[in-house]
């Protein structure tokens, strides 16, 4: 195979390994953001019930 | 004390694979025949392994839910589950992109990557089922039961390079064949890279596991809210 030919297969080699790489981080990257979010969403959920309860609590001391 | 450990074990899992990335890339020497792309295999394979082991823990913590009926095993098995399928997604990702260069296709119906798409449609089904159910405890047993039967998979991927000869390679490493198939220092890097992704993993199935739990507490500080509403009615 002439020099011109290896280098090229190289280089097209060389690519594949950093697309490879590359889609495992971007793969990881995602699920670390879809985490973040996640807990940012349940964290709020969290605070939004427990004002829900203290509120209702309240109106039920105030009935009685 | 979560949060430090969880730190803990992410700032180990960074600079364990920055040692392993330099390593990986300017220490070790290009493969005599596939030449770059053969570096794949230092996140490929412990990718797998990774989503093997998680595989197996979700299993135990299932069996152990379904023995003691306590629901934060179930969250425990949920949350391993769901990391484990992320590397398992790596995995077959990083595989096909390889497969490209070495095979020319990005994909074959071989016994190993058919078995691979078959767990993780298993496991993608095991978390649908985890949102289209309500009730926890159904949703635990059901979950646990999808489980022990996503194993039964895993099994057959780990033996189906033994047991058919198609595409996929035969094992390589040497807990499998006894040593003389891939070079020490290759099989090495693969541990010392299984290793870091594990701690990355854990540091993963934490955050998760934390996220499991505020889940839990809403569901029950609603079901408290709900009574609470009853008898102000």
């Amino acid at each position: 195979m002439d020099p011109h030919t290896l280098t090229l297969m190289y280089a097209r080699n060389f690519a594949f390994m950093f697309y490879g790489f590359a889609a495992a981080w971007v793969i990881v990257a995602l699920y670390v953001i879809s985490l973040a979010r996640r807990g940012a969403r349940l964290k709020k959920e969290l605070d939004d019930v427990r004002r829900l309860i203290a509120s209702e609590a309240g109106e039920q001391d105030f009935r009685v | 004390m979560r949060e430090k450990v969880i730190y803990g074990l992410a700032a180990a899992a960074a600079l364990f694979l920055a040692i392993n990335l330099y390593r990986i890339f300017l220490v070790l020497p290009d493969d005599a025949l596939q030449g770059p792309i053969y570096r794949i295999i230092f996140f490929h394979v412990p990718a797998a392994l990774t989503g093997f082991i998680g595989y197996f823990v979700a299993l135990a913590f299932s069996v152990w839910y379904l023995s003691s009926g306590k629901l934060k095993y179930d969250s425990l098995a949920a949350s391993v589950t769901e990391v484990a399928l992320i590397f398992s997604c790596v995995n077959i990702v990083m595989g096909s992109i390889w497969a490209r260069v070495i095979w020319g296709i990005w994909w074959t119906w071989d016994a190993r990557l058919t078995s691979t798409l078959i767990s993780i449609l298993i496991y993608s089904g095991y978390l649908m089922l985890r949102r289209a159910i309500d009730e926890p405890t159904q949703r635990a047993r059901l979950s646990a039961a999808l489980s022990i039967f996503g194993c039964l998979d895993v099994v057959i991927i780990w033996k189906s390079i033994e047991w058919f000869r198609t595409q996929h390679p035969a094992p390589v490493l040497s807990i499998r064949t006894g040593g003389g198939d891939i070079d020490p220092a290759m099989e090495h890097m693969i541990y010392y890279n299984l290793a870091a992704i594990l701690l990355l993993a854990a540091a993963l199935v934490l955050v998760r596991t934390r996220q499991e739990s505020m889940s839990r507490e809403i569901d029950s500080l609603r079901r408290m809210a709900n009574a609470v509403e009853r008898n102000v009615a």
